[in-house]
């Protein structure tokens, strides 16, 4: 099939850089040989539509904006310098080396990202485990989806995002979408829901903020952040108390029921409303529209997620979706949006500190010697758990932690949470490492920055947030003076003494990982670079060349030892912080829709800054009057851990005891100088949706 | 040694502690001792229960792994000892007592309540409180014709709501000047009368109910006015009493409840909390603040937070029966005091009425009956005990809640 809008000169079939959806894009050289989007209409995750991000991908492939050579500090606290590869690779390989000559192997870590492809993420745990024989491997993922993982696994066995294809949702009948603002975060997604509201379908979306997504919803239930858990609890509650479990569904084909009605028993309504600030008339109409409806879907994004009791809450809302017989079965279910491009696959290959290829256990016996096989090692030497995402940056630079660190595809210091702590610790560093596209905010802190490809220039997998994997394509050729990952790795590894295993070409490298997962829950033997492109991705698990994939899960059993779901026995409980009298608001963080994670990209678009140039602290008209603050007017935000300036915004589509800040920006404004590191306990998801924090205008003019 | 802790009382206090401490992680092992028959529930729900919304089995509330002893009714207690009796002669060492004894409906002074033995109410008059009077009420409302509920508090007007809900003819008597004058104003509480009426509950205040009348089975009930109510079923709504004969037996201090300091401590390694504790002069007898209690205490026994201190509940009530609502905040009558300022909205014809008690710009009580919109934020406004910003109107009126 051919587009209308093909350009007439030769074209590649690939996919947006950014978030999961990993919309389908059709790259072609354009005019003067200025790189071009076009549609590709075929392909069904987004159907030709793209957002003003995946739009404007190709303005960084400009040199203006990116690295174009290695970059090196002579001595700590001295200017960056440019410098051949051949002495930045010996430099690396050196500070490596001699790290664990005196400090031992777990004296190097390694920090991945949630945007590297499938075989970046693969190979990269494969060189910690291998090469560097260090336990010290985690990413940034851990601060955007373990609690989703966690969940998924202790109710289904299996964690993949969406157990069904996105094009299920407008055959659904109520949809609640929880803690996710996908018009802003991935508008071509929107259609979805769009369609769902066409079809007679209700959309009920849960989040302290009216947003454009809550804009559409046939009701906005708008609780306090942190209050997500109570809500779902208080849910279940009023489908008990009116009789809307499905009972058949409950005895064949769940574990746990007691335990968890017994829970929502301690949430009555009067209670959650207290704790949620829902009313109780809202939670008793949410339930009968999702309690009635034929069938009926919960979407989880960050909202949820990123607290310290994360895992509990997605539990929760599992457990709606169980007791009302809406899992397992088409049209119904569970899921959850990723954030990250390659934020499903990035957690399934090797990158986690806990985790081996395929979605395996380190600490499994079994998954150890199948890898090992793989690899061609002891499984004996390859280390146990390592130090989680938040846990290992806190570590670093201190006696016992990691003292040099390579870091791929993040930057810490603007998107973890206690910013400011963390930059500490990656200045305490012997030597940082760090390999991007651009000169972030975490590279402009390292010893040696290698400047890497990025999506047009390689080949490549990703697994979107349908548990689809899908391949990006090679469409243009990178400066010079950059490399891709893969070369990196094999270079290194070859310094350090490792002459093979790591492949430069990507679908040597895929043909690897789909070995090292065949078995595994993430089994990917099945998939090819030939099968994906054919049938416009493939969805794992996938064990064999003429297995068509699964593109709906547990419509039989779940993955379960017995096959059955596990509700999940969850109370609420306090957020790490809550207001008090010194810190009485709550700060709630998230994104908007021109720019994208950390920015370290979308901040370098012309396009996208000017529609969204800085950070801003949104506040209701009531609290803006009680401080004496116009709209425009720059306010003080202060928790325990630190400050940050930024212009009021001053809505009504916020709760009068929240502000809300975006996270895109470093410097005066960077929200995560405030967020709170309580960690989840099972997931290690820091807190990045509730703190505490006190409000004032700001004195003076501050220059960010 | 793994410390030994027993909660006296198996109600929404004991019931709740139990939870927490296990969730918090607690070292000790936790024993749950209930009068009554069966495992702790939710006795909020009772009133719904009455109507068959929630089946009996269904409220059973989570101990996170304490051990129930239901049917274990404690008869004696020896703080020096550190030993508890059981009905059955069995005696139980403990290392902390948690007194969660609740309380016991009020029995007014009505001629023939009880039966002619003495022992026990008569055919007919029943108490709710407990899942097996809600039993008896269920079966004896299948074939009752008329009932009437002896006082018009929240639970009066709960239980008279799930017989209208059942079909059966109910009146209130109430010996008070209007209906919840605990927690509303007469005029909210006229609203709330009409809304009765016109779900078919007919409501007499001040009024007193002198005597019960009828030999194996009730008949009427005779008020002090002389008035004759026919009828087969009684409820009593009187109000609770702290459960305190225990601790009185042992020698601990009891006011009105078990006092209590701020770490909910009565003396010892004893503490009490929920229905039967006296705190800082007030019983407050409500779910609500039973259970923030039940939290400090879990949070102190259990080492989470040895300084855990509880300094009181703020005075909120929530009624929400179908579509019958009303939330009610703090002081709600400003005649006792010239220096608090009013705002008020009532639609007769939509039945709502909602009111703002304020000094100066601060929020110190609030009423909102029949339509709730807006209690999110009244809730947070009355929580937060701050200046209001903006005019207050604002927590009455759906238009500006945002």
């Amino acid at each position: 099939m051919t587009s209308p809008t093909a350009a007439p000169t030769p074209t590649t079939d690939t996919h947006c850089p950014y978030c999961s959806l990993q919309c389908g894009m059709r790259l072609g050289d354009g005019v003067g040989g200025v790189p071009e989007v076009l549609e590709r209409p075929d392909f069904p995750v987004n159907r030709g539509a793209l957002c003003g991000k995946g739009r404007s991908a190709p303005a960084l492939l400009s040199r203006d904006v990116r690295l174009t050579g290695p970059l090196l500090r002579d001595r700590p606290g001295g200017p960056l310098r440019a410098a051949g590869w051949a002495e930045a690779l010996d430099r690396v390989a050196d500070g490596l080396a001699r790290a664990r000559e005196r400090h031992g192997p777990d004296s190097v870590g390694v920090f991945g990202g949630g945007g590297l492809t499938n075989e970046k993420a693969y190979l990269l745990g494969k060189f910690a485990r291998v090469v560097l024989r260090t336990a010290n491997i985690d990413y940034n993922g851990r601060f955007c989806m373990s609690s989703a993982a966690a969940a998924h696994r202790r109710a289904f066995g299996l964690d993949r995002g969406l157990p069904f294809p996105l094009e299920d949702i407008p055959h659904t009948g109520c949809l609640i979408l929880v803690g996710g603002n996908p018009a802003e975060t991935m508008p071509p997604a929107m259609r979805y829901f769009r369609e769902l509201r066409e079809n007679g379908g209700t959309l009920i979306v849960v989040d302290p903020r009216r947003t454009r997504t809550a804009e559409l919803a046939d009701l906005h239930l708008q609780p306090r952040p942190g209050g997500d858990l109570a809500l779902a609890l208080g849910l279940l509650h009023v489908v008990i108390a009116d009789g809307l479990v499905d009972k058949e569904f409950v005895s064949e084909r769940t574990t746990g029921f007691e335990a968890a009605r017994e829970a929502a028993m301690a949430h009555w309504p009067d209670r959650v409303e207290r704790i949620t600030g829902v009313p109780a008339h809202q939670l008793r109409e949410a339930a009968s529209l999702f309690g009635t409806a034929e069938s009926g879907m919960v979407l989880t994004a960050r909202g949820p997620e990123q607290q310290s009791k994360g895992t509990d809450t997605v539990g929760a809302w599992i457990n709606l979706c169980l007791a009302t017989g809406n899992s397992g079965r088409p049209y119904a279910g569970y899921g959850c949006l990723t954030g990250q491009g390659n934020g499903q696959g990035g957690r399934e290959h090797g990158q986690k500190a806990d985790q081996l290829p395929g979605y395996r256990s380190i600490e499994d016996p079994a998954a150890r010697e199948h890898v090992a096989a793989v690899w061609g090692v002891d499984p004996a030497s390859i280390p146990g758990a390592g130090k989680s995402a938040y846990d290992l940056l806190d570590d670093l630079g201190r006696p016992d932690g990691v003292r040099v660190l390579l870091l791929a595809g993040s930057n810490p210091a603007v998107s973890a949470p206690n910013a400011g702590h963390v930059t500490e610790r990656l200045r305490a560093l012997d030597l940082l490492v760090v390999a991007d596209l651009v000169l972030s905010e975490t590279a402009r802190l390292a010893d040696v920055v290698l400047p890497v490809t990025q999506w047009a220039e390689e080949d490549g997998t990703t697994t979107n947030l349908e548990g689809r994997v899908i391949l990006r394509r090679r469409a243009f050729d990178p400066p010079e003076g950059v490399r891709s990952e893969l070369w990196v790795l094999r270079e290194l590894a070859a310094r350090l003494g490792v002459a093979t295993g790591f492949p430069v070409d990507a679908e040597e490298a895929f043909d690897e990982l789909r070995r090292a997962s065949a078995g595994g829950d993430a089994d990917y033997a099945g998939i090819s670079y030939r099968r994906i492109a054919a049938e416009d991705g493939v969805f794992w698990p996938c064990p064999a060349e003429a297995h068509p994939g699964t593109r709906r899960l547990f419509l039989d059993r779940y993955a379960t030892p017995d096959g059955r779901a596990r509700f999940a026995a969850v109370t609420h409980r306090p957020a790490g912080e809550e207001p008090d009298a010194e810190y009485p608001l709550y700060l709630t963080t998230g994104r908007v829709l021109a720019q994208y994670q950390s920015g370290a990209q979308t901040r370098r678009v012309a396009e996208l800054t000017r529609a969204a140039p800085g950070p801003f602290v949104e506040l209701h008209p009531r609290l803006a009057e009680r401080l004496g603050v116009a709209d425009g007017e720059l306010v003080a935000v202060t928790s325990r851990r630190g400050r940050a300036v930024a212009p009021a915004r001053i809505t009504d589509a916020i709760r009068a005891d929240t502000v809300f800040m975006p996270f895109h920006w470093p410097g005066a404004g960077r929200a995560n100088s405030l967020t709170n590191p309580a960690l989840d306990p099972v997931s290690r998801m820091p807190e990045f949706k509730v703190c505490a924090v006190r409000v004032e205008r700001a004195e003076q003019k501050v220059t960010p | 040694m793994t410390p030994r802790i027993a909660v006296v009382g198996g109600g929404m206090a004991g019931a709740r502690f139990a939870e927490r401490y296990g969730a918090l992680g607690g070292p000790g092992t936790v024993t749950v001792y209930g009068a009554e028959p069966r495992a702790p529930y939710n006795r909020v729900l009772l009133a719904d229960v009455l109507t068959g919304r929630y089946d009996a089995e269904s409220i059973a509330l989570p101990l996170g792994g304490a051990e129930a002893r239901p049917g274990c009714e404690v008869v004696d207690l020896d703080p020096a000892a550190r030993t508890l009796g059981l009905a059955d002669g069995t005696v139980e060492p403990w290392d902390e007592l948690v007194l969660a004894t609740g309380s016991n409906p009020v029995l007014p002074p009505v001629r023939g309540l009880r039966r002619p033995d003495g022992f026990g109410l008569a055919e007919g008059v029943h108490t709710l409180r407990t899942l097996e009077d809600c039993g008896r009420l269920a079966d004896e409302a299948v074939t009752a014709k008329r009932a009437v509920v002896i006082g018009g508090g929240v639970l009066g007007v709960s239980a008279a709501l799930a017989f209208a809900a059942l079909g059966v003819r109910t009146e209130i008597v109430h010996q008070g000047p209007y209906l919840i004058e605990r927690q509303l104003d007469c005029e909210a509480a006229e609203v709330l009368r009409e809304r009765l009426l016109a779900l078919g509950v007919e409501t007499y205040p001040r009024n007193r109910v002198r005597a019960v009348h009828g030999g194996e089975k009730i008949s009427a009930v005779e008020l002090a006015n002389g008035y004759r109510l026919d009828c087969d079923l009684v409820v009593l709504a009187c109000g609770a009493r702290p459960r305190t004969s225990l601790a009185y037996g042992a020698g601990l201090p009891v006011g009105t409840g078990i006092r209590v300091d701020d770490r909910l401590a009565v003396s010892g390694n004893v503490s009490a909390i929920g229905d039967c504790a006296e705190h800082r002069g007030t019983v407050h007898g409500l779910a609500g603040p039973a259970w923030e209690q039940a939290d400090v205490l879990a949070r102190r026994l259990s080492g989470a937070d040895p300084d855990a201190r509880y300094t009181g509940s703020l005075q909120r009530a929530r009624l929400s029966t179908g579509d019958l609502e009303y939330a009610a905040f703090g002081t709600v009558n400003e005649t006792l005091d010239p220096g608090l300022d009013v705002l008020r909205i009532a639609d007769a014809t939509r039945g709502t009425y909602k009111k703002l008690v304020l000094r100066g710009d601060r929020l110190v009580g609030a009423i909102l009956l029949g339509d709730l919109a807006t209690v999110d934020a009244l809730a947070g406004a009355f929580e937060s005990d701050g200046p209001l910003g903006g005019h207050p109107l604002h927590l009455l009126t759906r238009g500006e809640s945002r």
